[in-house]
């Protein structure tokens, strides 16, 4: 194919998928505008319905909770994925590495980055604690406050070395943390089915509306989701910290030694 | 619409732009984290609280920080 015909295509379709977007466009609601018959229905029954002050949270794990267990698993596989293509294998260590410069130390971290690293720390975690045990109350959840736990990780690494992250947690420990929160959601949605009604439906009492006791297995939910992503996302960087940082340390510890060595 | 939500949709605009337009990839990765703030503000201001707080941590920290360690991975050499 000719660069001239390839363009006499491109334009073709690119002036019909033009069309269809502004045909697409023209017929949609006004800004602001839409105000869909289920969420002006939600917004009025959840609350009395579930005790839950966060209708978006309401939705996500009880009205359409299913679907949130499919997302849930959607991530383990992906994480699952990533550790398994980048697992350390056995040839890796040896061998040729041009990611590695040699006679140039590694800058040490600075003494500001260290001070903001480790003094965001702990305020990082509390808050994701925070948003985990209030996701049914006020926006957040479950995910958001995984992510943010995972954030608070990534911040002792930037403060400090790599190696100070290994004596916080080892890699099984991840992935059983990962496991017990994908099983748990699944747990706690099979505790409906145990009581006669359907999967994940509420058997837990409502509690006190407003109370971070209350909504029933919401926070339950929350609770296992925010381990399996904060879990989750603390091995998928381990895993890409492993492949960029310690691969490389090990071929310098061996290239000294064979330089030592003659 | 309100001013706030028409600046903030502009700012967007102008984002995503400057991401496609960032032929390097390494300075890609840093104009995509400032992207994924603007992302997260622009839900804050939609009114999507929840969104936007995984958006801060997806968008602006955890996706930049795979690409930044995947491009020490794979062209560590190249100077």
């Amino acid at each position: 194919m000719t660069s001239r015909v390839r363009k006499v295509v491109f334009l073709v379709a690119g002036g019909m998928l033009a069309l269809l977007l502004v045909w697409g466009l023209a017929g949609l609601p006004h800004f602001g505008a839409a105000h869909a018959v289920d969420g002006t229905m939600l917004n009025q029954v959840s609350v009395r319905e579930r005790h839950i002050t966060d209708v978006v949270t309401a939705v996500n794990f009880d009205y359409r909770g299913f679907d949130t267990v499919g997302e849930e698993f959607i991530f383990f596989a992906a994480v699952l994925g990533v550790a398994l293509l980048l697992r350390p294998q056995s040839g890796e260590g040896s061998g040729h590495h041009n990611d590695f410069a040699t006679g140039r130390a590694v800058p040490p971290t600075s003494d500001a980055l260290r001070v903001l690293g480790l003094g965001l720390t702990p305020p990082t975690v509390l808050f994701a604690f925070y948003i985990v045990a209030h996701g049914h109350l006020t926006p957040g959840g479950g995910f958001q406050g995984g992510v943010i736990l995972a954030t608070g990780v990534l911040l002792i690494y930037l403060a400090g070395e790599l190696d100070d992250l290994h004596g916080l947690y080892t890699e099984r420990a991840l992935e059983r943390s990962e496991a017990i929160g994908a099983g748990g959601f699944v747990a706690v949605g099979l505790l409906g089915v145990a009581a006669g009604s359907a999967f994940l439906e509420n058997v837990l009492p409502l509690g006190q509306l407003g109370s971070v006791f209350s909504a029933g297995m919401v926070p339950l939910i929350n609770l296992c989701v925010g381990l399996e992503i904060a879990a989750g996302l603390v091995l998928l960087m381990t895993t890409f910290l492993h492949q960029t940082i310690v691969l490389r340390r090990l071929v310098r510890t061996r290239r000294t030694t064979t330089d030592a060595s003659p | 619409m309100t001013p706030l939500q028409v600046t903030i949709l502009v700012l967007v605009g102008v984002g995503g732009t400057c991401v496609v337009f960032t032929r390097d990839p390494l300075r890609q990765a840093m104009v995509a984290s400032l992207f994924g703030i603007l992302l997260a503000i622009m839900f804050f201001v939609l009114q999507a609280p929840d969104v936007a707080l995984s958006e801060i941590v997806v968008g602006a920290v955890a996706l930049p920080l795979m690409i930044l360690l995947s491009l020490a991975k794979i062209r560590g050499g190249e100077r």
